[in-house]
């Protein structure tokens, strides 16, 4: 599939709520295949993004394709290439896991046997085929996320959108549903999926988009934004609360990192040798103070920081409201 | 498959599924088969000595009983529509390309199921305390074809309610309307009876032909041009109420 076109192709996309800009002239473009990420805090503009894309809203001006169709003038090809699953389950709690995908199956066209099979088919492959006959109300929070997932394959969508699939469910069944989208990758399927959670991109993602007020930051692979936008960094830890507070003193903004309790302090460096006998010697000059250090590696965390200027603790919290 | 193929599945798909979750919602059920049947007790026994009908009062009854039935059965359509827009169902059905018609359709002909089965029961309890309708088959079609289209056309308006709602709480207050209107009128109490401002609006308002309608045919009396006026009111409230979901539908869901 090198020569078609790409799964998702956004120009000069623009949207405003009132005085609100949410996209702002946002271009962007995700080849077909494998897990692609749109990163970024809340308000940055992702769910709007995907909103757009799955045909519920209308961007003012600017132009979004999906697989080659337009989302305005070929809303009902863009619809059968397509399925979304949002940041709430929609399935019907009164209804039993079978009986929902059947129904879904059958909108797609399939008879009352195929959907049916269809059906049996994905709850096996979703682990919920113990659960099929149950009513949805009875499910767990990561199962009838699971069965949400499923629900969006009932058409053999050829670009799946995921509106913060995880968010809200605890670190197992978070563990479980990525597995699941990892699978829908391997499938041919191209999974463009909305997270604020760094873990999960760098999980799942062959690309990473980061969004910030509606517009692109970044874009690359896990490891290409760590080497840009993240330089490595040198972790110190000290003998004594003293040096640590005074070397923490003396550093004052280029500390990157601190953990008192641990009398870790950490510095950015680019990994050399030199550098680091540069460092140790400058902010340990007694070589009393430093027992022990470690160069790591940049995190997303510090990439996000980084582009935004927010760190990412403050909205896993709101997230998590 | 053709498209009007597809677009028919679709819709009897929207239609069973309706059906089968009002069939499970065991409470709303119960209150809007029970409801109306207490309700006309209630009227019978308890106000029904006090008002002076000329005839039996559980056979003067019955007709606006049917309607006020209909009125908490349409509660249930506006409330169902707008849990599916704020529970995403309806977003998910538009990213499968599937029509607002037979989305709507599919809550209104349950709707309409639904309270056939209670006007059923109500029938059979107001027969069983004294009411003798005549038996005439061709009339009680007429009175069984206008209840359909009352019931048409009032829950297709919920649905519209529904759409306009942003909370089901919001939506189950907006149907009370269709509640009300059934008692400003010659449902419970003969209109003569009333004062003058209050008379006007109850001859005139469209609920007053169905339960003329309904008393004549089911009695067996003369029901001169109610049924006409029945029909023009109620198609129009019909076509009123496609035309305005459809537009509202448009506008909460692009």
């Amino acid at each position: 599939m090198v020569n078609g076109p790409p799964a998702v192709e956004l120009v000069d996309l623009r949207k405003t709520y009132g005085n609100l800009v949410v996209l702002d002239r946002l271009t962007m473009r995700v080849a077909t295949g494998g897990v692609h990420a749109l990163l970024g805090p809340n308000g940055a503009g992702k769910t709007t993004t995907v909103r757009i894309l799955a045909t519920l809203t209308r961007p003012d001006s600017g132009i979004a394709r999906v697989a080659g169709h337009d989302v305005l003038g070929e809303r009902r090809q863009v619809r059968r290439t397509i399925s979304l699953a949002g940041q709430h389950a929609a399935l019907d709690d009164g209804q039993s896991g079978i009986e929902n995908l059947t129904m879904l199956a059958r909108l797609t066209g399939l008879s009352r046997r195929a959907a049916r099979q269809r059906a049996t088919t994905l709850l096996d492959r979703f682990d919920l085929a113990g659960a099929a006959g149950r009513r949805v109300r009875t499910y767990s929070g990561g199962m009838r996320r699971r069965l949400d997932l499923a629900a969006s394959l009932v058409g053999t969508p050829s670009v799946i959108f995921l509106d913060e699939p995880t968010t809200g469910l605890d670190p197992r069944s978070r563990q479980g549903l990525w597995e699941v989208i990892g699978e829908l990758a391997r499938a041919g399927v191209t999974v463009l999926l909305t997270t604020q959670y760094l873990e999960e991109a760098d999980r799942l993602a062959d690309r990473i988009t980061v969004l910030h007020d509606g517009r692109l930051a970044a874009e690359g692979t896990a490891t290409e934004l760590k080497q840009r936008f993240g330089a490595q960094r040198l972790e110190l830890t000290w003998r004594d609360a003293a040096g640590f507070g005074q070397a923490a003193e003396r550093l004052g903004d280029r500390v990157v990192h601190r953990d008192p309790a641990r009398l870790e302090l950490a510095v950015t460096t680019d990994g050399s040798a030199p550098d680091i006998r540069r460092l140790l010697d400058e902010i340990d000059p007694d070589r009393h103070g430093v027992v022990r250090f470690t160069v790591r590696e940049a995190t997303l965390d510090d990439v996000f920081l980084t582009l935004t200027g927010r760190p990412v603790t403050a909205d896993r919290e709101v997230a998590n409201v | 498959m053709s498209e009007l193929a597809i677009r028919g599945t679709q819709t009897a798909v929207m239609i069973g599924r309706s059906v089968r979750l009002s069939r499970r919602n065991i409470d709303a059920l119960l209150v809007s088969l029970v409801l109306p049947v207490l309700l006309m007790l209630l009227f019978v026994y308890l106000f029904g000595g006090a008002i002076e009908t000329g005839s039996a009062y559980v056979t003067y009854v019955v007709p606006g009983v049917l309607l006020l039935c209909a009125g908490f059965g349409a509660a249930g359509t506006a409330v169902s529509v707008t849990t599916d827009l704020t529970e995403g169902m309806i977003e998910r059905l538009r990213t499968m390309d599937i029509s607002a018609t037979a989305i709507l359709a599919g809550h209104v002909v349950a709707s309409v199921a639904r309270n056939l089965v209670s006007t059923t029961l109500v029938l059979a309890v107001a027969v069983a305390i004294g009411f003798r309708p005549a038996i005439e088959p061709l009339r009680w079609l007429a009175a069984a074809g206008l209840l359909v289209l009352f019931l048409l056309a009032v829950s297709w308006m919920s649905a519209a309610f529904g759409l306009l709602a942003r909370t089901p709480e919001a939506a189950s207050g907006y149907t009370f309307l269709v509640m009300f209107l059934p008692y400003p009128s010659s449902a419970f109490v003969p209109v003569e009876t009333m004062p003058g401002w209050l008379r006007g609006f109850a001859e005139h308002q469209p609920v007053t032909p169905v339960i003329e309608s309904l008393r004549g045919l089911l009695l067996d009396t003369p029901v001169g041009s109610a049924p006409a006026r029945v029909v023009a009111w109620f198609l129009g409230i019909l076509v009123v109420a496609v035309v305005l979901s459809a537009l509202l539908f448009r506008r909460r869901v692009a």
